[in-house]
């Protein structure tokens, strides 16, 4: 019993921790993530090429957001459950989600200080930093949005 | 230098094209950041480490795009696009391109 508890206690007491901890940093970067995107409402974005017709011809810019997050162990955990018998890994959705918000709020942000009433042509894509890592059934997801800042002669429509 | 990732620029008018120009960058974070990033994959969250070297490449690849364009004589940068490629552990490829155009202010 003893041999048998102690190989399959820290594997446990890490799971646990890693529901508990993960679950609250992800539940407090949802909300975070909620006011931020409050906040930037007025703003327009899209990812069409072209500039609406109320576009101001002063200059504009390219504007970045980038984010690097991390799965915690539950997360992980779950998924390599859940590939075994394949569907949809679920945690790792919420994991996406984050960090597509969090680079898209970034770009919004520094687009706002630079005046810009919305961006243009938004673009994502990932990177791989930690490519070799992930296959040891530890995922980070590495993100990054970008497009063209925009100023507008009137208030947009919407 | 006007950098945009559309084709056009709003007021602007295309001269001349100078054609294709880019830049690449390939950085690592030392080994600290790496054992943090680990540690930090127990319980989630973001990894600023990783996030601050995304920042850096980024910006790098891109000034190594504007120093060729300046080179080639142009004063803007239309249709901007960042890719990247894992090369090995803990670093990141990032290579921005676009193509280097003279622009004139419409009247």
């Amino acid at each position: 019993m003893w041999p048998f508890l102690l190989q399959v206690g820290p594997f446990v007491i890490l799971l646990v921790l890693a529901l508990t901890v993960g679950g609250f940093v992800e539940r407090a970067h949802f909300k975070r993530l909620e006011r931020r995107e409050s906040q930037l409402r007025d703003m327009l974005v899209t990812d069409l090429r072209t500039f609406p017709p109320n576009t101001a011809s002063s200059p504009c810019g390219l504007v970045t957001g980038e984010v690097v997050i991390a799965s915690d162990y539950f997360k992980s955990f779950a998924a390599a459950l859940r590939s075994m018998v394949g569907g949809e890994l679920r945690s790792f959705e919420t994991l996406m989600e984050r960090a597509r918000r969090e680079a898209l709020v970034r770009m919004l942000e520094s687009a706002r200080r630079l005046g810009a009433g919305g961006v243009i042509n938004v673009r994502f894509a990932t990177s791989n930093i930690g490519s070799q890592r992930r296959k040891r059934n530890a995922a980070m997801v590495e993100m990054y949005a970008y497009g063209t800042a925009v100023r507008f002669k009137e208030q947009p429509r919407g | 230098m006007i950098v945009v990732n559309t084709e056009t620029i709003p007021g602007y008018t295309i001269r001349e094209v100078k054609g294709l120009v880019q830049g690449n960058t390939i950085r690592a974070k030392h080994l600290g950041r790496d054992v943090a990033a680990g540690l930090k994959n127990l319980v989630g969250g973001e990894l600023s480490g990783y996030t601050e070297l995304l920042i850096e490449s980024r910006r790098q690849a891109l000034e190594r795009m504007l120093a060729q364009a300046e080179q080639l004589g142009a004063n803007a940068v239309v249709n901007v696009r960042f890719t990247t490629s894992a090369i090995t552990q803990g670093a990141a490829e990032l290579y921005a391109y676009g193509t280097a155009v003279v622009t004139e202010q419409e009247s």
